[in-house]
């Protein structure tokens, strides 16, 4: 799981309302809801994710309410991973449960300027800027989570747990 | 080494020995819950896994209470769906029509969360239940079809922040306060992944209705879950409410925090949270001098919707007019509240008054319906987050309060002490 691309960049306490807002939450379908994705806090975000896809953010990114809408709105936007310095903890378990890539890595935030060309080495945990040739390494993820990011959200784990025989 | 209450109740829902903060263990669940915006996502993806049926139709509690009286068609048709997966799993907890209330006050009043409990629902405010001494806490939509799959869940063991009061609380002064003040201190981000465990004299003497209020908004601070230890108030409420067994846990007294605060509050005031973070806090007396002007007041949530709330709010509306330039707006949470606060007259005070009635729903509070805020227009709210847009539009503001705040407030036109106002008996 490597991906590249250009960062976008946000600061700190990114809530949930701004990233989908309560007044579209009467769909779940992910391409409707990506269409607003961020729209109060910068209007052209759905332009700009076009050429910039690498999110690129700061402290206790995803506060706020347990919306997975907000995740998904992210996902189906077209935005490849999320490299934060923090993540709110309901927001970064939907995305490792919904298979949106995610990395807690401040040290990279802090150096990483938006369109800089970013490479995400996922598995292992490693974020080279390849616009100034930094690289900067996190711990990789526990057991339990590398089994759910493996199989691509926790809903093929759960298939594989019924299929195993449970139930 | 002994163990928080957080850290005892995760241990007896696992199959582990031990558990430690940083854990990764999957714990049995005893009761879980979703509304008609997280709801319709679990049920889909519930689908996806193919199980047959929910893991027991009498553990899950499916309330739709956010679009609620259906707002819009796209609102009803995602109704429509938990009420056709309701009826077809038979699940047993199902809230409908006039039966619905704000969850988070709905499920303690009818006894279905209790002390020692294990919970998770999918809403961020799932915390609230933590004032019974359950553990407690929202997830995702993913998360809870997997939960109504196999009555289970994984969590990571987190660390506990001991949260100490001393002193005695003045007049106007509750939970709203004691926890505004404290997400101001440590910010919004204070307690990410951790536990909240208030204690202290304060908390011992503190109603249950202001404990709720408390442990709800410690999501604010980024927390997993807030608790507080059981004592004679939890059971008084609990007792008779209880639909099934239920333990008593507490702390150990050489329980490992990773910090603990200690606060005297007794020279606390009421505390207001300016737009747009809920730790932006300032006492009232810093705030009255600014003539902060208001187009609209709400109380109501499931931060500031009981009783309780509504009583302090009659208390000071009583023989007053809400100001002309604003819309007060009142929420009872449950339809039981709405039927007390009808017979003990507070309904009366609020309609001389000059205020609107909503029935029970979330809906002011997340800018759903029944009160949505146009741009540039400013609100003093008793809910629990003032965020960009979050009550409307992305140019409006909101302020958080008290009820005993905005009820002045109401009435003065702009954010006001409670003691502005004369109480007329």
């Amino acid at each position: 799981m490597i991906y590249q691309g250009k960062a976008l960049c946000y600061g700190d306490n990114i809530d949930t309302d701004v990233i989908i807002p309560a007044r579209y939450l009467n769909t779940t379908d992910p391409y409707e809801l990506s269409l607003h994705c961020m729209e109060d806090l910068d209007p052209s975000f759905k332009e700009k994710v076009k050429e910039k896809n690498i999110l690129v953010v700061g402290e206790n990114f995803g506060c706020g309410s347990s919306r997975e809408h907000a995740p998904l709105a992210i996902k189906a936007s077209g935005v490849q991973c999320i490299i934060a310095k923090s993540f709110a903890r309901i927001f970064y378990r939907n995305a490792i449960n919904i298979g949106l890539p995610i990395l807690e890595l401040p040290s990279a935030v802090e150096k990483i300027k938006e369109g800089d060309l970013i490479k995400v080495d996922f598995i292992n945990g490693i974020v080279e800027n390849l616009s100034t040739g930094e690289k900067f390494e996190t711990k990789p993820f526990p057991q339990l989570i590398q089994e759910i990011i493996n199989k691509g959200g926790l809903i093929n784990f759960a298939k594989e747990r019924i299929k195993g025989g449970e139930l | 080494m002994g163990l928080t209450i957080t850290e005892k109740i995760l241990l007896k829902h696992s199959k582990n020995r031990e558990i430690s903060p940083g854990d990764l263990i999957f714990v049995k669940l005893d009761f879980i819950l979703a509304n008609d915006i997280t709801a319709p996502l679990a049920i889909k993806e519930f689908k996806k896994i193919g199980a047959k049926r929910v893991f027991d139709p009498e553990k899950i509690a499916l309330i739709p209470d956010h679009s609620t009286p259906n707002k819009d068609i796209k609102s009803a048709q995602q109704v429509k769906e938990v009420r056709d997966f309701a009826r077809e799993q038979e699940i047993k907890y199902f809230y409908d029509g006039g039966k619905v209330g704000i969850e988070h006050v709905l499920l303690p009043e009818e006894g279905l969360v209790l002390p020692g409990d294990c919970i998770i629902g999918a809403d961020s405010h799932t915390c609230t239940y933590g004032a019974l001494g359950a553990f407690s806490t929202g997830v995702g939509s993913t998360d809870l079809a997997y939960a109504m799959t196999f009555g289970e869940i994984w969590l990571k063991v987190p660390e506990s922040i001991k949260f100490i009061y001393y002193g005695r609380l003045p007049k106007w002064v509750g939970g709203k306060d004691l926890i505004l003040f404290t997400i101001g201190k440590i910010g919004v981000d204070g307690a990410r992944y951790k536990a909240m465990e208030f204690t202290g004299e304060v908390i011992r003497r503190l109603p249950m209705a202001d404990r709720f209020t408390m442990c709800n908004m410690a999501i604010e601070a980024g927390a997993k879950n807030g608790i507080i230890e059981p004592d004679e108030i939890t059971l008084e409420y609990v007792t008779n409410r209880a639909k099934r067994n239920f333990e008593v846990l507490d702390s150990d007294k050489d329980a490992n925090y990773s910090e603990i605060y200690e606060w005297d509050v007794s020279n606390l005031e009421p505390m207001v949270a300016f737009p747009h973070l809920p730790s932006n806090v300032y006492p009232i007396s810093e705030v009255t001098n600014k003539n902060i002007t208001l187009d609209q007041v709400y109380i109501g949530s499931c931060t500031n919707g009981r009783l309780e709330d509504l009583r302090i709010a009659a208390k000071i509306l009583k023989g007053h007019k809400v100001n002309p330039n604003l819309r007060l707006i009142i929420t009872p949470a449950t339809p039981l509240i709405y039927m007390s606060a009808l017979r003990e007259g507070l309904i009366e005070i609020f309609l001389s008054a000059g205020a609107i009635i909503t029935p029970p729903s979330c809906g002011p509070c997340l800018g759903g319906h029944l009160g949505v805020l146009a741009e540039g227009e400013r609100a003093l709210s008793t809910t629990n987050r003032n965020f960009v847009g979050r009550m409307g539009h992305p140019k409006s503001e909101v302020y958080l309060s008290n009820p005993a705040v905005a009820a002045a407030s109401a009435i003065l036109g702009k954010i006001s002490a409670p003691w502005e106002v004369e109480v007329k008996e």
